[in-house]
């Protein structure tokens, strides 16, 4: 038996226990979504890690779509670029579907597409859904919806799965819905049944049940950050729909529903707006922050483009908000439906002017609620734009994790003055540095006292909010201002550093975490190549990442997109540590794959030679 | 806190005086009828009682955006960025509905590019005072023709406007906005009562007020100089307002004056001076108006008023109380839910 990273060569007679991937290729509006969750929920409840990635098309219906899952004893969770098992449902794509899989892999299709001519090293598998559909589900309307279970039953039978499990996936993922649940759960059982006496065998893949997924949820990155601010006690929710972010607050939206609601009088805590425009809803953000309500809009790409100019007004005038931006494939319109990384620049240094935001790059779905909840004390602490930098990748796809944990204490409102203290201070200014950390007090509209009151702009000022042309004024704000950004370090998350000690450093973070962690063992098992790695996970970099930088020969900057952005920053930062960094870029619009990573690597240390 | 004041001063029923209303000194163009307006504002935030510390002040950009600056200087004020003050006041209100907000915009910075914003707010009724410091040019940008610039209005050097013009009232009206007034700076005792009745509204207020710009806009051609408005206004009311506090000292005396109730108990009075003009009416108000448009007359006065409107408040079932202010045990959910959370993905 042979295991583990994805580019490990594997041979015909070898069996694969879970340990494999499956590719299933469909129209997308055709349901196949349940039926592919069903399929991947099941491996995962017989205990075996799993992740799923849906590749869907901007579009409602119609249009090729592929769902990729992993089964992974070892665990590793990022997209393999060889398939497996491969089930074609879609007659417009089948013959290239069929034509781009390795020698061997099993391909389950449609048995009118006739695809066994294609190729003579696979191994082939006609199905007669329309026979097989029409014999459990009379209704010629809902047959295309459930012609999709019955591959499920097919593969399940093929590759060794628990009926009871799959069952239980599909009660689980049509919550409620009695009737599409038996129907769902004997369009399966019927491609069971045809599959035990029909199919070819064969000992290839199999799946046996596990531990390893015990206690675990499944959960998307845009749901966990939805948690995060739930729990982070958001108030003010400001949002335009855009892909792939709008999953986000529909989640909130279904969350708040159920937990914020006043015992009393059934009446929301949290205000969630959809407004006109990305624009809007950054305005919405800073008129809240402002005003005192733990605010936030999320968006992608496109909407950070146009919320520059507000995000500019709220370093300038120190508005604190939550900006979420799940990463979608740019520039313009881009890919609306493909990840990337390419907004690390745009949110570091959105607006014009001299500007630097905090950002936090969370690279698993934990750290999406994590770093979602530590978003809103940053925010208020330092009184800025705070950036979460998720993608389409963490943010829409499905991944198993261990239950998050409570984030216990006190959320961290900031430097807010009460009326009490107000009455006694003299002098106060509400961009005064009276503590030296660059952190003014700030008041919120609303308090009494006669003290408190205070001019918000976005033009010049001095540190009691008065306008200013003073160039000693002007030049000693955006001075401060830095110092504040830098003393962020203080406060978000630090990077995560391990590996033996060597010369050879890897740096990444976000979504390409999961790739980096297979590509190390890929590179020390294959090729005898020891690394570190450090993933960031914040902007403002802390001592780590420069010491780091110092202590390798080399640092492979593991990025998705094409410009090497992180890199770009760690240059402006420490332009002396510079000639170490090799970029190591993956922008085709797939998730990154563990086989990127160690080709990039190889080829750099093999020119050198 | 109230400054001392001389036995004269009189106060309001908060024991302060016309001066614990007043904001910087203003440094507008002498003579700027955005000064006529912010003297209006303190006047009526005065005799309403305002608290100051209730008060957010927003603006965008321009010049009547500075405004803010020159009234209630112990209220919050907000000057944010060009044409979107509208989403800023939406957060605001957002945070802390007990906040009374009063928005001072200009024809450049709400009918062109913050439009969109304009009219989201009133399709949502966010409550606030929103003043459009009218006079149909880029003042702060040296006089180039807005977008509510007449047919026909000349620019200092000849240029002439062929484009029609937007007009914020009948728009606002199509809009279903319940308080849609029009007034002239030029006219303070029409523009004192109305702001008093929009402060005592409920959701958002409309106030068009023609304000001539006397540096880039009152000159001869001009359809929008002091000279033009006196010419054409036409008040379509004798306004008069009985404050909420002043209900029993006075009795509106019988007559064909109408009263309108406004929600924190005040009464707008409206003689008509124009019997075919009813404010209540939104569709026959507005086609009045805009034949009205069409003869070049300006009508001033209250053009729609319909108290009976659900805020944005009331849309989104909001809580009572300020959200900016609620304590962590109503806003952060215990350890069990996350656990019922999880256990739900499980």
């Amino acid at each position: 038996m042979l295991s583990g990273p994805a580019t490990s060569k594997t041979m015909e007679n070898e069996t694969l226990v879970n340990d494999f991937s499956i590719e299933v290729a469909t129209v997308n509006g055709s349901g196949s979504q349940t039926a592919n969750n069903v399929l991947m929920r099941t491996l995962f409840q017989m205990g075996v890690p799993v992740t799923g990635k849906n590749l869907f098309p901007s579009n409602i219906a119609g249009l090729p779509t592929w769902f990729q899952i992993r089964a992974s004893r070892l665990g590793y969770q990022a997209r393999k670029q060889s398939i497996d098992f491969l089930v074609c449902m879609n007659p417009e794509t089948a013959k290239d579907d069929v034509a781009k899989v390795g020698p061997h892999t099993l391909v389950v299709y449609d048995e009118p597409l006739r695809l066994d001519t294609l190729r003579d090293d696979l191994h082939f598998c006609p199905v007669p859904f329309q026979k097989l559909v029409a014999a459990c589900c009379p209704e010629p309307k809902l047959q295309k919806l459930v012609k999709n279970m019955v591959y499920v039953g097919v593969a399940a039978q093929m590759l060794g799965l628990d009926m009871d499990e799959v069952k239980r996936a599909i009660a689980k993922q049509l919550q409620g819905k009695q009737k599409a649940v038996e129907l769902n759960q004997a369009a399966v059982q019927v491609g069971y049944d045809w599959a035990e006496t029909q199919a070819p065998r064969q000992d290839r893949l199999r799946v046996q049940r596990d531990t390893k997924t015990e206690g675990q949820i499944i959960i998307d990155g845009n749901s966990a950050c939805a948690l995060g601010a739930m729990f982070a006690g958001v108030t003010v929710v400001a949002w335009y729909p855009i892909t792939p972010s709008s999953s986000a607050v529909e989640s909130l939206i279904e969350y708040a529903k159920q937990y914020r609601k006043d015992p009393v009088t059934g009446r929301m805590n949290v205000a969630i707006v959809q407004m006109e425009d990305e624009i809007a809803s950054a305005g919405v953000v800073l008129g809240a922050g402002w005003a005192g309500a733990r605010a936030m809009t999320a968006t992608s790409g496109p909407g950070i483009s146009l919320m520059n100019e507000f995000i500019g007004l709220g370093y300038f005038a120190e508005c604190p908000g939550v900006f979420l931006d799940v990463t979608r494939m740019g520039p313009s319109t881009g890919l609306p439906t493909r990840t990337s990384q390419g907004d690390v620049e745009l949110c570091a240094r959105a607006s014009h002017g001299d500007t630097l935001h905090i950002c936090l790059y969370p690279g698993n779905v934990e750290e999406c609620f994590q770093f979602t909840y530590e978003a809103f004390d940053l925010a208020e602490r330092y009184q800025t734009p705070v950036f979460v930098v998720s993608d389409l990748d963490l943010g829409m796809q499905n991944w198993c994790t261990r239950p998050f944990a409570y984030p216990g204490g006190a959320l961290d409102r900031g430097k807010v003055l009460d009326p009490e203290t107000l009455k006694h201070l003299q002098d106060w200014g509400r961009y005064k540095d009276s503590d030296g950390d660059g952190i003014p007090w700030r008041t919120l509209p609303g308090t009494p006292g006669g003290r408190g009151a205070y001019f918000t702009r976005g033009t010049g000022h001095n540190v009691y909010g008065h306008y200013s042309e003073k160039p000693e004024d002007f030049r000693y704000l955006v001075d401060r201002l830095k110092r504040k950004f830098l003393a962020a370090g203080d406060h978000v998350p630090r990077p995560l550093v391990s590996g033996p000690g060597v010369p050879r450093g890897i740096l990444a973070y976000g979504s390409s975490d999961p790739a980096v962690a297979e590509a190390r063992d890929i590179l020390l098992q294959e090729h005898g190549k020891e690394t570190d790695y450090l993933r960031v996970r914040a902007l403002p970099f802390t001592g780590e990442v420069v010491d780091f930088l110092r202590t390798h020969q080399a640092v492979y900057v593991v990025e998705q997109n094409r410009d090497g952005q992180m890199a770009c920053l760690l240059k402006d930062f420490y332009p002396e540590l510079a000639p170490r960094l090799r970029t190591v870029l993956h922008y085709d619009s797939t998730a990154i794959p563990a086989a990127a990573v160690v080709d990039q690597i190889n080829a750099y240390e093999s020119s050198a030679q | 806190m109230p400054t001392q004041t001389t036995a004269t001063a009189p106060t309001n029923k908060l024991g302060l005086t016309r001066q614990d209303y007043v904001g910087a000194k203003s440094t507008l163009c002498p003579g700027c009828g955005h000064d006529a307006i912010t003297s209006q504002i303190i006047q009526a935030a005065f005799e309403m009682n305002l608290e100051p510390h209730q008060v957010a002040k927003l603006s965008g950009i321009g010049c009547s955006s500075k405004t803010p600056a020159y009234f209630l200087n112990q209220a919050w004020g907000f000057n944010s960025v060009h044409g979107r003050a509208a989403a800023v006041c939406t957060g605001v209100a957002l945070a802390n509905r007990s906040l009374v907000n009063i928005l001072a915009s200009g024809d450049g910075d709400s009918m062109s590019i913050g439009m969109g914003q304009f009219v989201h707010m009133i399709r949502r009724n966010v409550p606030v005072v929103y003043i459009i410091e009218d006079n149909g040019v880029y003042g702060l940008t040296k006089g180039q023709f807005s977008a509510t610039a007449d047919v026909g209005s000349t620019l200092k050097h000849g240029d002439v406007n062929e484009i029609p013009p937007l007009d914020p009232c009948t728009l606002a009206m199509e809009l279903g906005c319940g308080f849609v007034a029009r007034s002239f700076s030029g006219n303070p005792k029409q523009l004192a009562v109305i702001l008093k009745a929009a402060l005592a509204y409920r959701g958002t207020a409309l106030i068009d007020v023609i304000s001539p710009c006397v540096t880039f806009n009152n000159h001869e051609s001009s359809t929008r100089s002091y000279k033009a408005a006196k010419d054409h206004e036409m008040p379509l009311q004798d306004l008069g307002f009985v404050a909420y506090y002043d209900q029993e000292e006075v009795e509106i005396p019988a007559g064909e004056a109408r009263e309108v109730a406004l929600p924190d108990g005040s009464r707008l009075t409206i003689r008509a001076l124009r019997e075919d003009f009813d404010p209540t009416d939104r569709f026959a108000a507005s086609r009045a108006l805009h034949e009205a448009n069409g003869r070049g007359e300006l009508l001033t006065g209250i053009l729609h008023i319909h108290t009976e409107q659900k805020t944005m408040h009331d849309f989104l079932h909001l809580v009572e109380a300020p959200l900016a202010t609620l304590p962590q045990a109503a806003v952060k959910p215990g350890p069990e839910v996350l656990e019922a959370c999880m256990r739900e993905l499980m």
